[in-house]
């Protein structure tokens, strides 16, 4: 018998496995950020690496689950979703499966980036940031959903797929304060960040890389995650039962 | 096995398929027949749960196709037109996951994709990345994934595109074995004539999203075009003096050749041939002409299917 686990283990291992099979593409992607870190990090002022670091760790994994959609593109015009779609497989678990694969090894680059920054003074805690991991594969795994169901929108026409995700990407990571605080800019983009879930994701990241766990910035986190989460997978239940 | 009702898909203005109701029985192997565009894959992707009907209800297996998607996915095998296989992935693998996304153990996944690869010919290239294989391989693999839960019910969408002759005929003996060994119920979709023919026992003709014939093969070349006798003697004045002895077969004559319609030809030609003799005037040569599918076709809409060559130009594409 098959439950909502194994379907989403099968799909999640077979996304997975082709990258497994060709290791280079992972160890190239996961390099990336900490290229990036280190020219970044020095022009930071002291102590603000503890501000940072979870910020490029949203941000790849943003980065990632928002491509989701990306390889789907083209097995939808091959005919191998279709073949997916007539599978027994539970909608849930498509999404989640394939929103994964592209979280788990942002999840190894994380511990990558942080085993780099502890000589450089970075602290963090293990049981907060175990937590936020979890907070963030809920956003993800919704935003992972919301970029598969754009791809099925926008079958027959990849550009609609790259425009939109483009489009929505930045602003979101920006009005999140991920890479620059928002405290210091003007009222409408700190109303603008309010209503970005992504915000209380980014906070609750911080507080709990530095092992404060029981706080409201961990709830309001935590329930933003779960929204999105949540959002995604309606979404893309929603579009695999319609799309023509 | 399927029952439908008024079975209706709009996309937009196109009317892709257009109030179908049908009936297949457990165990039947159905052929459906058509030219591009009829709608043969668009009501195959509705009975397998791919898209909504936008109006007409389907019961596939026992249960509704809009209500209970999962008990159809659990019950049906569908091979569609385009290719299963993940091209960055390799064969085996896929097979394997497909194995499991239909609940089998990893054990009995990989000892069912080992009989698949071996039973379809992929041994050498279950191993490669599915984007270097040739085209008739893909198509092989994706037939192996189709087979992998031994379903009951197996729709298929244009399996043998693409397939050389030798390949084919393969493929066929696959099928029929497969139907022979578990009763499994195939409905399949094809452009090569030849194949409903031979393979079907029931073929339904599909034009405009319409059912416009549905019997055996043999019936409805009958039915709906028969057999010819041509005739040919060595003078004009023979065919004419013919025309009189065989007045009950209401022959057409042209020139020195007399064309008979009938049911049943072979059996009728070497009395005709005897009476001709008899009658003085022997013919010099005899020829029966069978029906095919296509003269079905013809028949029915004014259109041949083999005009255009749908099936190669579509293999060209998918290359
Ligand atoms: N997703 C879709 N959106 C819009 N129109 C569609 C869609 N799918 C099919 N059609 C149209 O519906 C009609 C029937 O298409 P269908 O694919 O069912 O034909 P077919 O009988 O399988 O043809 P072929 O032999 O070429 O495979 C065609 O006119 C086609 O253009
Ligand atoms: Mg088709």
């Amino acid at each position: 018998m098959t439950t909502l686990i194994t379907d989403t283990t099968t799909v999640f291992s077979r996304e997975l496995r082709p990258l497994l099979r060709d290791p280079f593409t992972i160890i190239f992607s996961m390099v990336q950020p900490l290229v990036f870190l280190g020219l970044f990090a020095p022009l930071l002022p002291d102590n603000s690496l503890q501000w940072f670091v979870p910020g490029i760790i949203v941000m790849s994994c943003l980065f990632a689950c928002s491509m989701t959609g990306s390889n789907l593109l083209f097995e939808i015009q091959t005919g191998s979703h279709e073949r997916m779609l007539v599978t027994p497989l539970r909608r849930p678990a498509l999404l989640i499966g394939r929103a994964l694969k592209e979280i788990v090894p942002m999840f190894a680059q994380a511990a990558l980036i942080v085993a780099v920054c502890v000589p450089f003074g970075f602290r963090f805690e293990w049981a907060g940031a175990v937590v936020g991991l979890i907070i963030l594969a809920a956003f993800c795994i919704g935003l992972g959903a919301l970029s598969y169901t754009l791809a099925l929108a926008s079958k027959n026409q990849e550009w609609m797929f790259w425009t939109v995700q483009q489009t929505l990407l930045f602003p979101l990571l920006l009005l999140a304060g991920v890479l620059l605080p928002i405290e210091n800019g003007p009222g409408w983009l700190q109303a603008l960040a309010k209503g970005n879930p992504l915000s209380y994701v980014v906070d609750a990241e911080r507080s709990l890389f530095n092992g404060e766990i029981f706080t409201s910035a961990t709830l309001y986190g935590l329930i933003a995650a779960a929204a999105v989460g949540a959002l995604g997978l309606w979404a893309g239940v929603r579009a695999m039962r319609r799309s023509d | 096995m399927i029952e439908t009702q008024g079975l209706t898909k709009h996309f937009k203005d196109v009317r892709a398929v257009d109030g179908i109701d049908l009936t297949v029985a457990p165990g039947e192997l159905v052929a459906l027949l058509g030219p591009n565009g009829a709608g043969k894959s668009t009501t195959l992707r509705m009975l397998t749960t791919l898209i909504p009907p936008t109006s007409g209800t389907a019961r596939v297996a026992g249960f509704d196709v809009v209500r209970h998607q999962r008990q159809v996915r659990l019950r049906i095998g569908y091979i569609g037109q385009g290719n299963g296989a993940g091209h960055s992935q390799r064969g085996r693998d896929e097979l394997i996951s497909q194995g499991r996304a239909y609940g089998l153990g990893v054990k009995d996944a990989r000892a069912r994709a080992a009989t698949l690869i071996d039973s379809l010919g992929l041994a050498e290239v279950a191993d490669r990345r599915v984007s270097s294989l040739s085209g008739g391989q893909r198509r092989r693999l994706d037939i192996a994934m189709g087979l992998i839960h031994a379903p009951d019910l197996l729709f298929l969408d244009e399996p043998s595109t693409g397939l050389d002759p030798q390949n084919r005929a393969n493929l066929q003996e696959h099928i029929l074995d497969l139907r022979a060994e578990h009763e499994t119920t195939i409905v399949l979709t094809t452009h090569y004539l030849d194949e409903a023919d031979s393979m079907a026992e029931r073929v339904i003709v599909i034009d405009h999203g319409r059912i416009i014939a549905d019997d055996s093969p043999a019936r409805l070349k009958a039915e709906h075009v028969g057999d010819r006798i041509i005739l040919g003697f060595d003078a004009e004045t023979e065919a004419a003096r013919a025309t009189t002895t065989l007045a009950a077969y209401d022959p057409a004559r042209e020139g020195a050749r007399l064309t008979i319609a009938t049911q049943g030809a072979p059996r009728q030609l070497p009395g005709l041939l005897d009476d001709l003799r008899a009658a003085g005037h022997p013919a010099a040569e005899a020829e029966v002409i069978r029906p095919t599918l296509d003269d079905v076709f013809l028949k029915l809409t004014g259109r041949s299917l083999r005009e255009g060559g749908a099936a190669e130009t579509r293999e060209l594409v998918e290359v």
